[in-house]
């Protein structure tokens, strides 16, 4: 058992993912993902660089993806929003990179030290245009270690920048904690060469690994030459990297229950939130209330197919949400109607109690029997 | 004229070409002089990256035999770091555009000076955005006319040379597509350099600069830029009368980056790392 700190697992989670090349700039309340790896990867052989802001921190993360390593960066709110322009060239790209977003309350220099997840919608919709998207969440120090490697794996599995979502609080938060076993991923070379197209799939070789590579945020073909009037060719490079997301449903999707089987009223919740609504549902348990829990890793892509299948046994749904309504959105979309969603949001910098949030649930089975 | 490069021709992609630039444009002189002092180094083609930016300068790396990756608008040195950081044994070199370099990415210009990382950046300086139609740049000389200063431009222009030098870079000079002899010559002695390297190229725009300005057509632009230079060793207080200085400004072997880094990574090996779970 060791005590930990969530920006500590992160770090500890990315080196035994194999992530050797870091590159950030300072901000509250990530920096502490990036002392740590500039601690950690110099000994290991990895590179640590202090870039002048968070467009360049993403750009050599980028670049050093492309020359062959497991690469991260780390930022919050301000920062997070300067990355989108590069989380968009990573996609366009196929680019494996990991981008961790420690939430703080905003919009702007906002609540730099307060907890929110407020960047849910930006971390799918951020940057311009359509794009695949992988974004995690964690509620716990040791769900940070093992959610941070899952995020590398993800990454190298289907080319893709992936982005992990912590909040202010978990970052900072201390848990004693056994840090689990867990399977690292690498990613994957081509059998040969010879006629290798280094767009046409999930294969990967790396600059001046023995393939002449082009590689361009144009829309591109195969080949990686750029296509930069081809319509039909982009949509088809976006649908592909979509699909190939579809296909890999089983593993990208992570999520727990709580009491949820037998559920009258469920909470979806993700992030620091489910920890209250755990709470929350052990305290309407005790009360004789059928609560369950839905707490979701994976936001995005987001699942639809779950939580229409739970809409249909329950009689209501609560989704508390630090932010004034963010992914409450596609749970409405996938729910469609099939049972009263009752949101709970806030954006106060404060995190919710287990009784506010069963305070709202009890009011939705009222709402039912009434 | 006596004959300038060998065989250029291995390090360009032909197939990729008709390339995007106009007709007269000095981009294609930058490019070959770029190819020419490839094989005057004779830089191995699969140790070779070129990292491009957007605009027209941005597009270089596609016409290249070489691992070639066409980044974002003002950012390739941002790329270009963490390629090098990672694979110091690669030769990277950067081409961007006046706009690219100054405006958009003077942040990441800056700090590359500083760091002195061993990369080479061209920065092609044509005085004007030519990607987009021809609007006023950073380095638009006061008065000129663009199409977004259409009554004469009332900023000062950045000097690059003077804003590399200030930064920080080991090595800094500036030649143009009139000096055919010395463009490869320099970019050459640039990619040698252990350490981070600028070369400034004066070079015509023709279709925006060279129109919106009554300048001429492209071979009137090269003796513009010839009137409007001076040779290091020809300038005198009175010779150099508003005109730009070519030339190396600074070579200057300083510790590098990289080898920098690995030196700390192998102090840090022979110590104890920490331990990961």
């Amino acid at each position: 058992m060791k005590l930990v700190q969530g920006n500590e697992a992160c770090a500890l989670a990315a080196v035994r993912a194999g992530c050797r090349f870091y590159a950030g700039y300072p901000i509250t309340p990530a920096t502490e993902i990036m002392e740590w790896m500039a601690r950690l990867l110099p000994p290991r052989g990895g590179v640590f660089i202090q870039m002048e802001d968070e467009i360049a921190a993403l750009a050599a993360v980028i670049g050093a993806s492309w020359a062959g390593a497991k690469a991260m960066t780390a930022t919050s709110g301000p920062g997070f929003s300067l990355m989108q322009e590069h989380i968009g060239y990573a996609a366009m790209t196929e680019t494996p990179c990991v981008i961790v977003d420690a939430q703080r309350a905003g919009p702007s220099t906002g609540l730099p030290t307060l907890p929110s997840q407020g960047d849910v919608m930006q971390a799918r919709w951020g940057t311009h245009g359509d794009r695949a998207a992988i974004v995690l969440t964690a509620a716990s120090v040791p769900d940070v270690y093992e959610v941070t490697v899952a995020a590398f794996n993800l990454s190298e599995t289907y080319r893709i920048p992936v982005i992990l979502l912590l909040d202010a609080s978990l970052s900072h938060m201390r848990e004693n904690v056994e840090l689990p076993e867990v399977t690292v991923v690498d990613r994957r070379r081509p059998a040969s060469l010879e006629g290798f197209r280094p767009f046409a799939g999930t294969e990967f070789i790396g600059l001046g690994e023995g393939a002449e590579l082009v590689v361009t945020g144009l829309a591109h073909a195969d080949s990686g030459r750029p296509r930069a009037s081809d319509g039909p060719n982009l949509e088809r490079m976006l649908r592909r990297s979509i699909d190939r997301l579809s296909a890999g449903e089983a593993e990208i999707l992570r999520y727990h229950t709580r009491a949820l089987d037998d559920a009258e009223v469920a909470i979806l919740a993700y992030g620091i939130t489910a920890r209250s609504a755990a709470g929350a549902v052990d305290q309407l348990r005790a009360e004789g209330v059928r609560a369950g829990l839905l707490e979701l890793q994976t936001l995005w892509p987001f699942p639809e197919r779950l939580v229409a299948e739970l809409a249909g046994r329950v009689e209501g749904l609560v989704v508390p949400e630090l932010n004034l309504g963010q992914l409450v959105m596609p749970v409405r979309a996938a729910v469609n109607g099939a049972t009263p969603v009752h949101h709970l949001g806030r954006a106060d910098g404060h995190l919710f109690t287990p009784e506010e949030i069963g305070r709202a649930a009890r009011a939705a089975m009222e709402a039912v029997h009434a | 004229m006596p004959r300038v490069g060998g065989d250029v021709r291995r390090y360009l992609r032909v197939e990729a070409m008709p390339h995007v630039w106009c007709p007269g444009c000095g981009h294609g002189q930058v490019a070959h002089g770029l190819a020419t002092a490839l094989e005057r180094v004779a830089v191995p083609l699969d140790r070779l990256v070129l990292v491009g930016g957007i605009g027209c300068s941005g597009r270089t790396p596609f016409y290249f035999n070489a691992n070639a990756m066409h980044t974002t608008h003002g950012r390739a040195l941002a790329f270009a770091t963490g390629i090098k950081l990672t694979r110091p044994d690669l030769t990277v070199i950067t081409t961007m555009g006046d706009g690219d370099t100054a405006a958009i990415g003077g942040n990441h210009f800056i700090h590359a000076c500083r760091r002195n990382i061993d990369l080479t950046a061209i920065v092609y300086n044509n005085g004007i955005y030519g990607m987009t139609g021809g609007q006023q740049a950073p380095t638009t000389p006061l008065g000129a006319k663009s199409v977004t200063t259409p009554l004469g431009s009332l900023e000062p222009p950045f000097d690059i040379v003077q804003l590399a030098l200030a930064a920080g870079a080991s090595f800094v000079a500036r030649t143009t597509t009139f000096d055919f002899e010395e463009l490869p010559a320099l970019i050459a002695d640039a990619i040698r350099h252990p350490g981070f390297s600028v070369v400034e190229v004066l070079t015509q725009c023709p279709t925006y600069f060279g129109r919106m300005n009554q300048l001429g057509d492209a071979v009137a632009m090269l003796d513009y830029e010839r009137d409007m230079t001076l040779p290091q060793e020809e300038i005198t207080k009175e010779s150099l009368a508003g005109r730009m200085p070519l030339g190396v400004f600074r070579r200057e072997v300083r510790p590098e980056y990289t080898a920098q880094y690995a030196a700390l990574c192998a102090r840090q090996k022979a110590g104890k790392a920490e331990a990961v779970p």
